[in-house]
């Protein structure tokens, strides 16, 4: 397998700010289809605007980021929502009177547009997007009456429901309960593996992290390293970024990241 | 499809205005300083007064009504702010300044107000001014509060626009007498100079801005979800903001140059339809527009049935209620 070609989104050497503070230093980075990367490293490591710069919602001061090997500016506003969902870290507190079917639906508006009306098979993928995140028994409920854990798999079914080929979820954890943490493992392997999707993620929680194929370790806006978790070199950068506080360690065929309590 | 529970709050809310605008609209026709008595229609003096005055006047405050509630409803989705409302967001005093402008204009030609009001184009050109005005409202305030992300900022950035520009107005009327009195017309907030006229003007600007902010709905829901969101939708969010806030400065426009400046109906008949009914915003949009219409058309009845056959402007009635609610409104906000 060589990686040129396939893959989907790619950083060059990408730099970004946020209100003039740069924050991303020259990250390069590879998303082939097929794959689930994980985002990891400490508070403020620029996780969440490497993301936010792959979707094309922050602007790359210097570099650039390739869709399918095509500039992500090049593409209309249109065909990259199309072929680049992304999930935020906020919960959906705003959306309290939609319905979690409205919102699922939003997941539709890059292919139907504005004006377009959802056919049966909006509808069906909508369905579907629905049932993968375990949402389809309650989704004629509000947003403002379920749990944060219950919002977070609504937003999540709505990003699905876009059917693009990278999906990118910012804290896609935070409020799910460990059955609904390991669902969502699964489900992104899934998505990864028999879908052919290139799915992205910023996690906090290491050890559902270290489940991905590839881990991508970032620190003070740059890459540490990259690789899977079987990599000794990504170990030890894991290790660093994270002050040794945290240990490694293979349970199995897993990996899992332990507290270092002993000082 | 949707759920059983939200169809039925949605039949029932639909019914419910339904039902209190046909029995407001009878009512609308009976009340009044001549009264109502068995056999009215067999007199030919006050079937003139049920046809050419309570019936116009009617249907005009239900459409104006409207015209705000749809607004209101249009501007808090937009601005995802629960105090955004045409009047408190500097749009109705716009809209009240241009209106001002074209009376004094038309004076300055020796034309009298009266026939401002009656002539089509000068309706047409009162509308047309009524809107820039509005457009310009908003955007002042806007500008002024840098966005609309703060609800104290903004409220404050419209009552400072809403000032400034109603001095201005207060200015062109003091240069120019004939405008004066027809600022007492048009800008007491009366929904007594309605005729057959302004609810043509009225019907064709609601026929107009209804339909199309419903087919943009789907925009201001997606802008729940937060800006980014909306962004990576791929909605141009810039072009659709634009329009809405056209057809916001419209509805506002087109109610302002017929019925003056009404206060608090656009801020009130949207919480009224949320607190009954939580659905996206295709049917709040559309119940707002309802709504304001019931809640324009009963205070033009109270207004009229009140202390008749005296009469108060339907302004100063809604702006009393509307304040209140307002006062209401901001305390359940700091307790909640």
């Amino acid at each position: 397998m060589t990686r040129h070609g396939l893959s989907v989104l790619a950083a060059r050497e990408v730099s970004a700010s946020l209100d003039d503070t740069p924050v991303l230093h020259g990250v390069s980075i590879e998303l082939p289809a097929g794959c689930w990367t994980a985002i990891v490293g400490p508070n403020g490591a620029g996780k969440s605007t490497l993301l936010r710069v792959l979707a094309g919602l922050v602007p790359a001061s210097g570099g650039e980021v390739l869709l399918r090997d095509r500039p992500l500016q090049e593409w209309s506003h249109r065909e990259r929502a199309q072929h680049v969902a992304w999930m935020s870290q906020q919960h959906g507190e705003g959306a309290a009177d939609l319905g979690v079917r409205d919102v699922v639906h939003l997941g539709r508006l890059p292919h139907l547009g504005l004006l377009g009306t959802p056919g049966p098979e909006d509808e069906r993928i909508v369905q579907r997007a629905m049932a993968q995140t375990e949402c389809a028994a309650w989704a004629h409920r509000r947003m403002g009456a379920l749990s944060g854990g219950e919002r977070q798999r609504a937003l999540l079914a709505r990003a699905l429901a876009v059917r693009a080929p990278a999906l990118l979820l910012d804290e896609p954890t935070t409020h799910l309960d460990p059955p609904h943490q390991i669902a969502l493992v699964r489900l992104l392997h899934r998505l990864a593996h028999d879908d052919g999707i290139a799915v992205v993620s910023v996690l906090h929680d290491l050890s559902l992290a270290l489940q991905a194929d590839r881990l991508v370790v970032l620190a003070a806006g740059r890459v540490k390293a990259e690789g899977p978790c079987d990599h000794a070199p990504v170990r030890d950068a894991l290790a660093e970024v994270f002050e040794h506080a945290i240990r490694i360690v293979r349970v199995g065929e897993r990996w899992i990241a332990i507290p270092e309590l002993a000082s | 499809m949707i759920a059983p529970e939200a169809a039925r709050a949605r039949r029932r809310l639909a019914f419910a205005l339904t039902l209190a605008s046909v029995v407001l609209a009878v009512a609308g026709v009976m009340v009044g300083s001549e009264g109502w008595r068995p056999g009215a229609l067999a007199d030919p003096g006050l079937r003139d007064v049920l046809w050419n005055i309570r019936a116009p006047r009617t249907v005009g405050a239900w459409l104006v009504g409207a015209l705000l509630g749809l607004a209101g409803a249009l501007a808090q989705g937009l601005f995802r702010n629960p105090l955004a409302d045409p009047y408190l967001l500097g749009s109705s005093s716009g809209a009240g300044l241009g209106v001002v402008l074209v009376l004094a204009a038309g004076a300055t030609q020796g034309r009298a107000i009266e026939s401002l009001a009656e002539d089509a184009l000068a309706r047409l050109g009162l509308v047309g001014a009524a809107f820039v005005g509005a457009l310009i409202g908003v955007a002042l305030t806007l500008a002024l509060a840098r966005g609309a992300r703060q609800s104290t900022g903004l409220l404050l950035a419209g009552v400072v626009v809403g000032v400034v520009l109603g001095a201005l107005a207060d200015l062109v009327t003091m240069a120019s007498p004939e405008a004066l009195r027809g600022k007492q017309v048009f800008m007491l907030g009366t929904t007594g100079f309605l005729g057959w006229g302004a609810c043509g003007t009225l019907a064709i600007a609601l026929a107009i801005t209804l339909p199309a902010a419903w087919r943009f709905s789907r925009a201001l829901d997606a802008l729940t979800l937060g800006e980014d969101s909306a962004r990576s939708l791929g909605l141009p969010l810039g072009p659709v903001r634009a329009l809405l806030v056209v057809l916001l400065a419209l509805a506002t426009g087109a109610a302002v140059a017929q019925a003056g400046l009404i206060a608090f109906v656009g801020l009130v008949a949207p919480h009224l339809v949320r607190r009954r009914l939580q659905a996206p915003h295709g049917t709040t949009l559309v119940a707002s527009t309802a709504a304001g219409g019931v809640l324009l058309l009963a205070s033009d009845v109270l207004s009229r049935g009140l202390w008749a056959p005296q009469e108060l402007p339907v302004g100063v009635l809604t702006a009393a209620l509307g304040g209140s609610f307002l006062l209401w409104l901001m305390h359940a906000r700091r307790t909640s």
